[in-house]
């Protein structure tokens, strides 16, 4: 049973879709959907635990067949970490978001919505847990195809556009993707990463190989909304229902990230992709521009669930920075930004779902007063911002530490004072949310406010308190991204 | 950790929140009670704890321990005198109808005190920046318009200093590895950022004026509280951090100077306490520049006998505002017939900020007076005998004289409130309490010292320095007088311009048209900065525009050929 996990934590989610698929009773696709999330989630702690207990990776051959011929499945130490954070965003946003579903979803659609679900949830696990670059492309369209169908689900008919907007994206992204695997297999004959590596060694130099590179990074960059490539995302964050935010925001663009570091860490390797091409110093400069333009942006919105999808454009920039430094500590920096931002803004995410259900709107002029309404959901969004800012004993600031430091032992003063500033302009926007929620009286003829549903709350609230105590206790987040930054750098270091 | 509870900032933490619930005589209560509980923690701390032998709480935090409760005689000392402060400033603030103040005012004192009692570098940012949210909430709690920009202001360069500091203990620690908060000099530029970031919060040029531009904008009692603490911590952190760092001395000469000098030129009369602050803060830092256990105990016991001296001026002039609705010195005049309990007050605390003798300001500016002769910074010795002089003619008597003497405004307002009264009659017998029984004060500070202040010697000298400004003033009160006050209503403010909201600017002008068109070129350009910036990133802009498709596929050509295009070129 437990050599089979690996085929079981993408196959059960796969059979459940298509059985919530056939059933479409709300109550027992959420039943179905929660128990085969959770389960997931014990079978991704698992795999990690024996990873780091035996010290070896786990390597499955799917069907039987041995690599590079057959597809691998293949967990190591930062799949596990980025296997237990998908599993666990999507067992929690289960449990919060039932409520919310109900409410923004139309009736006849709840079952579709857990089959997607399910579906896009298997498509995310997949791709960190394949060891096939082919595979990954399926699984990355699994879960993009369910994903833009879980965005359309939404009453707002801008929905529908966002999602078709990021559909065509999507696909730009995946093809690109698809084109540089193929080059890549022109000049190798495989799929298989850990094969790539080892034959694309002699053949780094040669134009395929790099315009493969190219395509790949493009490609992936599309999907984690790097800047310049992000504009598919607020309007897809924005008009999406609130539950399926909450997850996207806190899965999709990982694993495109984590994939990302597996190509110009472990296919083309660090000293190709990283120490002999311009790549970190491109993905450095693309970093900076979206932690910034990410920020100014997200100031001037004044739909707050837009806001927060800027801000995630510019949080993503601090993880690609952490890339693009290229150190032990960076990266490691990366790696639990990773985890610490899905953690906070997941959490905000599910806040403003429980606004948008209370106040019918996001549009922040009609949150004033709110504070004194909705204090539970205020003041978690207090926690939530200070987490952003990156408030010492909250999660944001361990993961900016590392960032800082990691600039600093290359030597990148100026990174830090960026940095620093950048953590300035997250105060302000989410400086201007406390404000008209808890200084401004609320209208007298506005619709009176209660705390969102108990389900939202205690979720949401069980994310921020994660909050304060992995901003604490790292021994988790950075002590699992410290040994999974070894697999990226390998023997470099 | 459980020692923690025992933390003389919990008792106000906890009261501030228990404020906004309760109303009437338990929250009076309460207001007074959670300072006497925190000070009664600070002195049962027991002697086991005391640094450097003592035991000194951690927490473990990353990869570092955190110690946010490490006593010495230093962080008691000035426990001691913030906990009085808080007593006295809620005593002040006892029928304050905002509860929003007071709920900001008790949570500011306590993270004063965490900052005091924090031993390592991360605790002390920490606190600093919650210091700064809750002093800025102060300013913004008072309810005008003008309160509110002053605490933008306040708040913008608070933050601005805190990413300074931020930036120089990221790199403290990348360079030591250690987060420990100990004495060092600004010889790396980590450590001259980590000075930077806590010199701004003193009020050190160029940065000086956000003390009399927000300060004054607080309610009659907000500002008696912002006196006190964000300034006073600053001096703290400095003698703890950085004592003998020699740059401090001239920093801290140029803050006497503009002080007395901006501060002879001001008529709002909050705002000349402003300035005053920034002087007499400056009198603290070249002490800690000095560095000398005479001189540190001199900057510290001068912080203790200021805070009181100076809440004191401030409450007695609040208490006039309060009374009058008024802020400047032409709108004053002859007010001590109706109200001689402030007027005495007022002068008790002129005199001690005079340092004269018998006063608390006399004993502890001896101290430095004393530092620096010892040391041989005999020039240094002059400008502050000179800084002493003008102070005396600043807030020793033109303060008193156009406020409660001077030409009679025909005013007749009543005295204060009770509980006003009460707390400045508690600051009043502490001013000469301490001025006559310095000793007893002495014990208090962070070196063991045999020193007396009150010597003949002393006192003739001193006496001498006060007589001849004071004849300066009365001499020149001709030309000085009513014309030069009036003309220079309003005259000297500054501007805090926000660039991109980020870069402030700050400046000052003389009246005048060209004061108007500069201000308008700079409110221009900030707006069209602003709007460009706008137009950019705002809803409509460039970057957020909801973009058409193509447009979107167009950019994903332009990352692959950028890609391909440096592959290809720079490999």
């Amino acid at each position: 049973m437990l050599d089979q996990l690996p085929a079981i934590i993408i196959a059960v989610p796969l059979i459940a879709a298509a059985v919530c698929a056939l059933i479409r009773n709300e109550t027992v696709c959420w039943l179905i959907a929660l128990v085969v999330a959770f389960a997931s989630f014990v079978g991704s702690a698992t795999m990690l635990g024996q990873v780091q207990k035996y010290g070896e990776d786990i390597s499955y051959k799917l069907g039987g067949w041995a690599p590079p011929v057959g597809i691998e499945y293949k967990v190591d130490l930062l799949a596990g970490y980025v296997l237990v954070l998908v599993s666990l965003i999507a067992t929690a946003v289960l449990i919060y978001g039932r409520q919310s579903v109900k409410l923004e979803i139309k009736k006849n659609l709840h079952g579709w919505y857990y089959t997607m679900y399910l579906l896009c949830m298997c498509g995310l696990l997949g791709i960190v847990i394949t060891g096939d670059a082919f595979n990954a492309f399926v699984f990355m369209e699994i879960s993009s195809l369910s994903m833009y169908t879980l965005i359309a689900l939404g009453k707002d008919r801008r929905a529908v556009a966002a999602a078709y907007q990021y559909l065509i994206m999507g696909t730009i992204g995946a093809t690109m993707y698809i084109i540089g695997v193929g080059l890549l297999f022109t000049i190798t004959g495989t799929l298989n990463m850990a094969d790539l590596a080892m034959r694309l060694v002699p053949l780094l130099d040669t134009p395929a190989a790099i315009s493969g590179m190219a395509f790949i990074i493009v490609g992936l960059s599309l999907k984690i909304a790097l800047f310049p490539l992000h504009l598919w995302l607020p309007n897809a964050y924005a008009f999406a229902p609130s539950a399926v935010t909450s997850f996207l925001a806190a899965t999709a663009t990982k694993v495109s990230i984590y994939l990302l570091m597996r190509y110009l860490y472990t296919v083309f390797g660090f000293g190709f992709s990283i120490e002999r091409t311009p790549i970190p110093e491109v993905i450095m400069v693309l970093s900076l521009l979206a932690i910034f333009a990410g920020s100014f942006t997200a100031l001037f919105q004044e739909n707050i669930k837009r806001m927060l999808a800027y801000s995630s454009v510019a949080q993503i920039g601090y993880i690609t920075l952490g890339i693009a430094l290229a150190n032990a500590t960076g990266l490691t920096g990366s790696l639990v930004h990773i985890f610490n931002h899905a953690v906070m803004k997941g959490a905000l995410f599910m806040l403003v779902g429980g606004i948008a259900m209370q106040v019918g709107t996001v549009r922040l002029s009609d949150m004033a007063g709110a504070g004194k309404a909705m204090p539970l959901t205020m003041f978690g969004f207090v926690l939530g911002g200070f987490s952003m800012i990156g408030v010492p004993g909250t999660v944001g600031f361990v993961s900016k530490w590392y960032l800082a430091m990691g600039a600093l032992e290359n030597g990148w003063w100026w990174i830090v004072a960026l940095l620093m500033l950048s953590s300035l302009l997250v105060l302000v926007y989410m400086g201007r949310v406390i404000e008209v929620a808890f200084f401004r009286e609320r209208p007298v003829d506005a619709i009176p406010l209660k705390e969102a549903p108990k389900s939202m709350i205690v979720t949401a609230w069980v994310f921020l308190l994660a909050c304060v105590y992995l901003g604490f206790d790292t021994s988790f987040t950075v002590g699992v991204a410290e040994q999974a930054v070894n697999v990226l750098l390998g023997g470099v270091q | 950790m459980s020692s923690l509870l025992f933390h003389p900032a919990l008792p106000i933490l906890i009261g501030a929140f228990l404020v906004l619930r309760l109303n009437g005589t338990a929250r009076s209560i309460l207001l007074l009670g959670t300072p006497l509980v925190s000070l009664a923690l600070v002195w049962s701390i027991p002697a086991s704890l005391i640094a450097p032998d003592g035991v000194v709480i951690s927490i473990p935090y990353m990869e570092w321990t955190l110690e946010p409760f490490k006593t010495d005689k230093l962080s008691r000392l000035f426990a001691t005198v913030f906990g009085l402060m808080a007593f006295a400033g809620n005593l002040y603030a006892l029928k304050q109808e905002k509860v929003l103040e007071l709920f900001a005012a008790n949570i500011y004192i306590a993270f004063s005190l965490g900052v005091v009692f924090a031993g390592d570098l991360i605790t002390v940012f920490v606190f600093w920046e919650m210091m700064a949210l809750a002093s800025s909430t102060i300013i913004f709690s008072a309810g005008t318009d003008t309160a509110r920009a002053a605490g933008i202001r306040y708040l913008m360069i608070h933050l601005l200093g805190g990413v300074v500091l931020m930036a120089g203990i990221a790199g403290e620690v990348s360079a030591t590895g250690s987060i420990a908060f100990t004495s060092m000099l600004p010889d790396t530029l980590p450590r001259a950022l980590i000075l930077a970031g806590f010199l701004l919060n003193t009020g050190a040029p160029p940065f000086s004026a956000w003390v009399p531009d927000s300060y004054p904008e607080a309610s009659y009692s907000g500002m008696v509280f912002l006196s006190a603490f964000t300034t006073k911590t600053a001096v703290y952190v400095l003698a703890r951090g950085f004592p003998g760092a020699e740059i401090l001395i001239f920093i801290g000469l140029f803050m006497i100077f503009y002080g007395i000098i901006y501060g002879l030129c001001e008529n709002n009369a909050r705002k000349m306490l402003g300035y005053s602050i920034v002087n007499q803060v400056g009198f603290m830092v070249t002490a800690i520049g000095i560095g000398s256990a005479l001189a540190i105990n001199g900057a510290v016991a001068h912080a203790f006998a200021h805070i009181i001296y100076k809440g004191l001026l401030i409450m007695a002039t609040g208490s006039v505002f309060y009374v009058t609705g008024k802020r400047k010195f032409t709108e004053y005049g002859g007010l001590f017939r109706t109200m001689p309990l402030t007027a005495i007050c007022c002068i008790i605390g002129g005199l001690s900020i005079s340092a004269f003798p018998f006063t608390s300001g006399f004993v502890s500016k001896a101290m430095t007076a004393e530092a620096t002769y010892v040391g041989q910074y005999y020039w240094v010795w002059y400008l502050l005998a000179a800084g002493t002089a003008g102070v005396f003619l600043d807030v020793g008597i033109k303060l008193q004289y156009f406020v409660f003497f001077g030409k009679d405004s025909g005013q007749r307002p009543p005295e204060p409130p009770l509980h006003m009264r009460a707390a400045m009659v508690f600051f009043a017998i502490l001013c000469v309490g301490i001025g006559v029984a310095p000793q007893l004060f002495y014990q208090l500070l962070p070196y063991a010292q045999d020193y007396e202040p009150n010597t003949p010697d002393h006192i003739v000298t001193q006496f001498q320095i006060l007589l001849f400004s004071g004849a300066a003033f009365f001499l020149f009160l001709k030309y000085y007088g009513w014309h030069l006050v009036n003309s220079l209503t309003l005259d000297f403010d500054w501007f805090y311009r926000v660039w991109g909201r980020n870069i402030a600017v700050a400046f000052t002008q003389n009246a005048g048209s060209a004061r108007d068109s500069i201000i308008d070129d700079l409110s221009k350009g900030a707006k069209q900065t602003i709007d460009r910036i706008y137009h950019r990133h705002g809803p409509a802009g460039v970057l957020a525009r909801t973009m058409p498709t193509g447009r979107m596929a167009f950019w994903a050509i332009v990352m692959l050929a950028v890609y391909l295009l440096v592959d290809f070129a720079f490999m």
